[in-house]
């Protein structure tokens, strides 16, 4: 079985973001980018399977600035077969990423798509569930855990309040949680095999998708700041300014 | 202008998301219906019904709707947005599931985890793990959003009395199917509507010490327990309990994080709270720059005394 597995070029997780003074967007010149960390657990998952022999080949596709070709190569390094990357510089909503991965998996014919429960930039958690639902497959989405036999797919789901098991046929689109796996590092000789390995160039276009955003962005402005807290000496100061100054107990 | 919100409920009464969802949908403006799925949900629609400014309550009665499962609620949906000009959802898992793909097969870009409605079209939502606000319009011809809870103030429960109305629901899904649910039991309020929360982190050591520390101290204020990712990932606590940007996001009066240095993914989950308690013995330790009191003591000290200092 062949596994498709989207990866996002976003800022990495540790580095704290600044507005723009504009309120244009956020300054992610010079800024670190990363593989989104949800999409590091599709990708190593993936690479799982692989190594259990239910996956034959991992595609990793990757949608974004021509620099998104690195994402893929820490994809590819990790043990993906190869990469394609669809070159644009324009925003592109989870929408538009999810019919350009509708045209991939049609030229692909993956047996499943593994990818992030979303993407720590846009926060929109979105795109796996609007992929299958454009393919009219099965999801399951915020996996925690996944077993594959023969033709279906059980996945356990981190929901509110507990965990919940579906059953799902393949071919389906299962999006990953923080808790699936824990990521491996690429060896050296790994990332130096990865740049041998063929990484396919695309345009939006190639596809016919029309990316046009449906959301205009008015403004990007900073959250409210909090105002400086006090620290106090002792549990009993604490609790007597729970009670007196701030009322909430 | 018709606003549909789907509620939220555990098939005997609805969730405080619901009314906070509806609280949303009057600040779209228009008509407001309520859709309750599931098998059973009479009591629940009729509970809906009662709201204020609640115009009619839908009900779709199928098994297959009983677990949320994404196509279920999605084959539900689709048939009746034709009517609508808003389709709203709190951003629970259930919403986040469903809601995408319920948008895509409208062809309409979702608006997640909306945190203030400032027209019918026009929304502010949080990026970057809560780090920023970005305020969007659509272009859509219709809005089909998730609205974080937390933000908006429940609407009144009682007043109304819209009629209730059966609408179609699948018979099965023939493509997702449910196995199993496994509940955290939980006798304490609900992570996500409770008034106090008292955290845990990494520093509890042990799931044994989480549970000796934290929850007394959660049951003598009656708040709910919550943890950092850290805690959850070393199996101090369930994932459920999780608060932050990947977890639960809550916005409690007072909220306790104990042994929790404060990453930003966490910070992102509880940085609305009124009042943010921080007891860490890292003086050093971010949560101080956004804690309104700080302790800074090691918690094996401070946890006994601060119980001892609510008894009096």
């Amino acid at each position: 079985m062949k596994v498709l597995v989207p990866v996002k070029r976003v800022i990495d997780y540790n580095v704290k973001v600044r507005v723009k003074p504009d309120q244009s967007g956020v300054d992610l010149a010079n800024i670190k980018m990363s593989m989104n960390p949800f999409d590091e657990i599709a990708t190593e998952e993936a690479v799982r399977l692989k190594e259990k022999g239910i996956v034959s080949e991992i595609v990793v596709v990757s949608i974004g600035p021509q620099q998104a070709q690195e994402t893929i190569r820490t994809a590819l390094a990790m043990g993906a077969d190869r990469g394609i990357v669809i070159v644009t510089d324009e925003r592109v909503e989870p929408l538009a990423v999810a019919k350009l991965l509708k045209a991939v998996v049609e030229a692909e014919q993956p047996g499943l798509v593994l990818m992030g429960k979303q993407a720590i930039d846009d926060d929109n958690n979105a795109t796996g569930q609007m992929l299958a639902a454009l393919l009219g497959w099965p999801q399951a989405t915020f996996a925690s855990k996944l077993e594959i036999a023969g033709d279906v797919a059980t996945v356990t789901r981190e929901v509110d309040g507990g965990l919940q098991t579906l059953s799902a046929k393949l071919p389906a689109v299962v999006t990953v949680d923080l808790r699936l796996n824990e990521p491996r590092y690429a060896s050296l000789p790994n990332i130096m095999k990865a740049k041998k390995k063929p990484i396919e160039p695309k345009t939006p276009a190639d596809y016919g998708v029309d990316i046009t955003p449906r959301l205009t962005v008015v403004k990007v402005a900073e959250p409210p700041k909090r105002s400086g807290g006090i620290k106090v000496a002792s549990a009993d100061e604490l609790v007597a300014k729970l009670k007196t100054e701030a009322g909430v107990i | 202008m018709a606003v549909l919100v789907v509620a939220d409920h555990d098939r005997s009464a609805l969730r405080d998301t619901t009314h906070k969802t509806i609280a949303a949908a009057q600040a779209i403006g228009g008509e407001i219906d309520v859709l309750v799925v599931g098998s059973g949900v009479q009591a629940v629609a009729e509970e809906a019904a009662k709201i204020p400014g609640v115009r009619k309550v839908l009900k779709a009665e199928s098994e297959a709707l009983d677990h949320a499962v994404a196509e279920a609620i999605a084959a539900t949906v689709l048939p009746l947005a034709a009517n609508y000009d808003a389709i709203l959802s709190p951003a629970t898992t259930t919403g986040k599931n469903a809601f995408p793909r319920i948008a895509a097969l409208l062809d309409v870009m979702q608006v997640s985890d909306v945190i203030e409605v400032i027209d019918a079209k026009t929304f502010v939502r949080p990026i970057y793990a809560g780090n920023a606000l970005e305020t969007v319009t659509t272009t859509d011809a219709k809005v089909v959003a998730t609205i974080r809870p937390t933000t908006f103030k429940a609407v009144a429960a009682e007043g109304g009395s819209a009629t209730i109305e059966s609408v179609d629901a699948p018979a099965a899904s023939v493509t997702a199917s449910f196995v199993a649910d496994e509940v955290t039991k939980s006798e304490r309020p609900e992570l996500g509507a409770a008034k106090i929360v008292v955290s845990g982190g990494r520093a509890m050591g042990s799931a044994e010490e989480f549970q000796r520390v934290i929850e007394p101290l959660a049951d003598k204020l009656g708040a709910a327990v919550g943890a950092s990712r850290a805690a959850v990932d070393a199996g101090y606590a369930p994932n459920d309990y999780q608060v932050g940007q990947t977890g639960k996001v809550v916005a409690p009066a007072l909220y306790i994080a104990v042994g929790i240095s404060g990453a930003i993914q966490h910070l992102a989950g509880m940085k609305d709270s009124k009042v943010i308690v921080a007891i860490n013995k890292d003086a050093d330790a971010p949560i101080f720059q956004i804690a309104d009191y700080g302790l800074v003591q090691d918690y094996k000290t401070a946890v006994p005394e601060l119980m001892a200092a609510l008894e009096k």
